[in-house]
């Protein structure tokens, strides 16, 4: 059951749910997803990875595999152009290309189990594989560190020699050098009135500590990329990627080509979560395609998908709350000590930058530091950095307001954030709904119904991101009969070519069943930004809009045209073309589009959107538990989301965003985790052991969308993708504590935890 | 005059406080300005090899994202922040 | 080069042949050796059902079938799910009940599910919850799933 709080929806197409244009192709099996692709005389690629954490490579020796009968070609580092150090933007995460290449292909040091030291193409994936075997590689072992507090010892091996701390936050970039040689890469500190004196007034403060495993976004379908390298030094990468504009600039700043030279096919994806923004193959299959003259196709098996591609962040976090005793919240501080994984680049900034939004504050201290330790490079999954940071804030709000013998949503209530309070970062919030969600909380059906029986227990827990901007390139045709033609370069992971056709429909005043959207490659659609980031909807939906009032005024000139008036008399309502000058000039849209090629030609129209006025937004969830005492395991009962959308786009997809979000949050609560051995083996890298929730494990996941209008989007949408994973560990834990009356500050929370806790509880 | 928040980090480095008050100009000419009232915060805020600010802080004036780098003119009233630049999954 | 195994076998209703390694699973020759890529696959160690097929009337995940041992059997896939003109009921369902995101586990769970309502049409939301164990989604969060399942029943109880 889902509801939205809105009253009668305010637009004909937005906010309805229509069938999908792409779903017949998936449901029949027919749509085409990178590992489909088939390419006449396509060769297929195998990577052999690092069996050590940390290493020094002495000698790499391909002889035997390369004589390996149908082996067409190995390559190594020796084979990679040396990229310059160089730090650009790459769609909404920067990157330093050199440390990029390194991660596709090792230089002299291996720095996880799992880094890629030599790629073979062969005539099948069999061959491929028993290549793999005959390649002789020589390590020196080093000691490795796989925890945040092992790498920042005192004399902890240290990754990379010549990092320093660098003392603003950053991602494989340069801050203020502090000239410490370190595993921390950087520190970030985001600061405000005076905690100390704070804490000193407050009739409750409550600290925590708090330690996280790295998880995996975890999508069903594995990394691939398939290059082919043209004689005349074209080259074409057909991958499944949520931005094929950031991979061509990855590749070809890799491999030192123009950006002209190469070509991105993007192709239906598997599910992506920020974890297939950047290129791992692309790359060395570029390269092999080079040697051997032919398309080669590497796809990760789901122990490499485990192993060598990125998750996020395992963390180490603190968080003090303190409170008078009418319920208003004096200070907070924070810290969160983030695993980068072997390169500097986790999302730590984002965590601090987002923990404490519910908040309105006016003493805060956080402080992030990006550590490296022998693990896969993180990479972005969903709000990256702010699940963890609120399981702290969130848990420790609760048992504050515990403490207080306040609701938890009235002592939120109290402290909410409105429109005109600053971030912690400065920044001035503008029309947001955090109050509403939390009334929203407080009048759902959920939140009042009670909760009887031992061991069960009820969790609430809120949550805050942004919504990216970036720029999109949108191009809407107008077709003879009434129809529309929509390209985009946004990447469709789960349904937003229909809520972009949508848009243009609710402008257009048509049905979104006649325009036909679709992807294009970056050789048919201008530069567009990453699927991701919550962005698309918001910032592409923008774009088309754009591309269709450029249309609408061209129409007004061939109406103008053919009803020989002026264009500023020409109006365009309800699907209508009208005249001021005479009401009986009238076209329909669709009148009007057959007569586009008699009065100058066809019309089509570009726009390129770049939105600065970026929304955010809050969720809030409720999730009732019952644990059993006997053998820990935790059952959820029922679960809530509720998250203010702005105004939903596609009213069944924003509800399944918010629907997988929780979900994934869920799993990353009770039961995920990279486990590891004392030698840096992740041992639980299959779909067996990496416990992901089945069907049996959940509910089903209601959800209320609240709709406070962003100012930033003619419909007043706001990214919905991301938010829905932030509060749900947080909601999860508190529940769980209600339950059995112990707080549990370590994830995941599974049954050996529990059981645990409960006996330390006596 | 326009305010600017100075990032917490670069406070405790050069000894300015939360909000400096500058001259209406370009962004550039405002950064210039910030390094004569505390030397090191252009340090602080510009990227060392190129004529550009530092790619990990993102520029919000009035809340808004800043697409025109240092040539941005900014309004008499206008508040300018640095945050840490951000990025998302899906 | 390997020795190759010449198989026949009945798939989607049509009598066909291929040659294959002893080594390949079924789910390698639909998608390599016969172009038939809507089975997908997801771990290649049957834990996560992306690769579900029946065989002679039983779901297996095609990944722990090999491929010589289909001889003389009859394989259905997602290919031969709907007719020419119409979908079948439970992908229909899936269309209406938004019950795909970016649909990679979707022919995993339609054949699951279509095994399940051939059997069971009135399986209630437990019974679908445990059928359907064995398919991974990471996108949905199984809600739409469930209920499009639980709509198809529906539809094939009335047929």
């Amino acid at each position: 059951m889902t509801s939205t709080s809105s009253k009668k929806n305010k637009y004909s197409v937005i906010g309805t749910s229509p069938i999908r244009h792409d779903a017949l192709g998936r449901v029949t099996g027919k749509a085409k997803y990178g590992v489909d692709l088939r390419l006449t005389g396509m060769l297929f690629g195998k990577t052999l990875r690092s069996p050590h954490a940390h290493a020094r490579i002495i000698k790499i020796d391909t002889s035997k595999a390369e004589a390996h009968p149908g082996v067409r070609a190995v390559i190594t580092t020796k084979d990679m152009p040396i990229v310059k150090d160089e730090v650009a933007d790459f769609g909404e995460t920067m990157a330093n290309y050199r440390l990029l290449a390194e991660l596709c292909l090792a230089n002299d040091k291996v720095l996880y189990k799992g880094h890629a030291v030599a790629v073979v193409a062969a005539d099948n994936i069999h061959i491929a594989e028993e290549a793999l075997s005959l390649i002789e590689v020589e390590y020196e072992v080093l000691p490795s560190v796989l925890t945040v507090q092992e790498s920042m010892k005192e004399g902890a091996p240290l990754l990379h020699e010549q990092l320093t701390t660098r003392a603003v936050a950053a991602r494989f970039t340069r801050g203020t050098d502090t000239g410490v040689q370190s595993n921390v890469a950087s520190r970030i500190l985001i600061e405000g009135g005076d905690v100390e004196a704070a804490f000193a007034t407050s009739d409750v403060v409550v600290e925590r500590e708090f330690n996280t495993k790295m998880v995996h976004q975890g999508y069903i379908e594995p990394h691939n990329e398939t290059a082919f390298w043209a004689p005349d030094g074209h080259l074409t990468i057909w991958t499944s990627t949520q931005g094929a504009f950031g991979v061509r600039t990855q590749i070809s700043k890799t491999l030192g080509l123009s950006e002209s030279h190469v070509k991105v096919v993007p192709m239906e994806v598997g599910g992506g979560f920020g974890g297939k923004i950047r290129s791992y193959m692309g790359p060395t299959a570029a390269l092999l395609s080079k040697k051997t003259g032919r398309p080669v196709k590497i796809v990760m098996n789901r122990k490499e998908v485990f192993e060598s591609s990125g998750p996020t962040s395992g963390s180490n976090m603190r968080a003090k709350i303190g409170a008078t005793k009418d319920g208003k919240i004096t200070a907070a501080q924070v810290y969160l000590a983030y695993e980068a994984g072997a390169y500097p680049g986790s999302p730590v900034g984002a965590g601090a930058s987002t923990c404490l939004s519910p908040y309105n504050l006016q003493n805060f201290s956080i402080e992030g530091l990006d550590v490296v330790v022998n693990k896969p490079q993180v990479s972005a999954y969903r709000a990256p950095g702010s699940p963890a940071a609120a399981l702290a804030v969130e848990t420790v709000i609760d048992e504050v307001a515990e403490k207080l013998g306040m609701d938890p949503i009235d002592f939120r209530l109290k402290n909410a954030t409105k429109e005109g309070d600053r971030q912690v970062s400065g920044v001035v919030f503008p029309r947001i709904g955090c109050v509403e969600v939390e009334e929203a909380i407080k009048n759902s059906d959920h939140y009042n119904s009670p909760l009887e029986g031992k061991n069960k227990g009820r969790g609430t827990a809120m949550g805050w991101w942004f919504n990216g901007g970036n720029a999109s390139t949108a191009m809407v045709t107008v077709n003879s009969d009434g129809t529309v033609g929509l390209v985009t370069g946004s990447v469709d992971l789960a349904g937003t070519r229909t809520a972009l056709s949508m848009q243009v429909a609710e402008v257009l005043g048509i049905t979104p069943e006649e325009i036909y959207p679709s992807v294009g490659d970056t050789d048919s659609i201008g530069w567009t930004g990453p699927s991701g980031g919550s962005r698309t909807t918001f910032s592409t939906g923008i774009a088309a809009i754009q591309a269709t009032n450029i249309i609408i005024d061209e129409m007004k000139k061939r109406a103008a045209l053919l009803w020989e008036t002026q264009p500023e008399d020409i109006s365009f309502v309800n699907s209508t073309f009208i005249s001021s000058k005479n009401s009986n000039d009238k076209f329909s849209f669709k009148e009007l589009a057959g007569k586009l090629m008699g009065t100058g030609g066809p019309l089509s129209a570009s726009s390129t959107s770049n939105p600065t006025q970026v929304g955010s937004a809050f969720g809030g969830h409720i999730c009732d538990v019952e644990v059993d005492t006997d053998t820990g395991k935790v059952t959820v009962l029922r679960y809530t989301a509720l998250q203010d959308v702005g105004q939903a786009a596609h009213k069944a997809y924003c509800e399944s965003q918010v629907q997988g979000g929780a979900v994934q949050g869920i799993g990353w609560a009770l039961n995920e985790e990279y486990y590891y051995t004392n030698d840096g083996t992740m041992a639980n890298s299959t779909f067996l052991d990496y416990r992901m929730p089945t069907a049996l494990d959940l509910p089903m996941i209601d959800t209320i969308l609240v709709e406070v209008p962003s100012p930033g989007h003619p419909f007043g949408i706001r990214g919905v993708g991301e938010v829905p994973i932030v509060p749900p560990l947080a909601a999860v834990a508190n529940a769980i504590a209600d339950a059995i009356g112990v707080r549990l500050t370590e994830l995941p929370m599974n049954p050996a935890s529990i059981l645990a806790a409960l006996k330390n509880k006596k | 005059m326009p305010t600017v928040w100075i990032p917490s980090l670069a406070q405790r480095s050069t000894g300015a406080p939360e909000k400096v008050y500058i001259p209406q100009g370009s962004l550039r000419q405002i950064i210039r300005n910030l390094e004569e009232l505390h030397p090191g915060l252009w340090n602080e805020i510009m990227d060392q090899d190129e004529d550009r600010i530092k790619p990990e802080l993102a520029v919000a004036i009035d809340g808004e994202t800043n697409h025109f780098g240092l040539i941005q003119q900014i309004e008499e009233t206008s508040e300018i922040h640095f945050i840490p630049a951000i990025s998302g999954g899906s | 080069m390997t020795d190759k195994i010449h198989v026949k076998t009945n798939l989607n209703g049509d009598n066909v042949d291929f040659l294959c390694e002893a080594r390949q699973s079924l789910l390698e020759v639909l998608r390599d050796g016969l172009d038939m890529t809507g089975t997908k696959e997801g771990c290649n160690d049957g834990n996560c059902g992306a690769c579900t097929v029946f065989l002679d009337g039983r779901i297996v995940d095609s990944c722990l079938v090999l491929a010589v041992e289909v001889e003389g059997k009859s394989v259905s896939t997602i290919e031969g799910v709907a007719d020419v003109d119409k979908l079948h009921p439970v992908q229909q369902a899936f269309l209406e009940n938004a019950a795909l995101q970016c649909g990679i586990c979707t022919p995993g769970f339609i054949m699951a599910a279509k095994a399940l309502l051939e059997k069971e049409p009135d399986a209630d939301e437990g019974r679908i919850r445990l059928w359907l164990a064995g398919n991974l989604c990471r996108c949905t969060g199984y809600d739409k799933i469930i209920r499009a399942v639980q709509s198809a029943g529906k539809d094939m109880q009335n047929i």
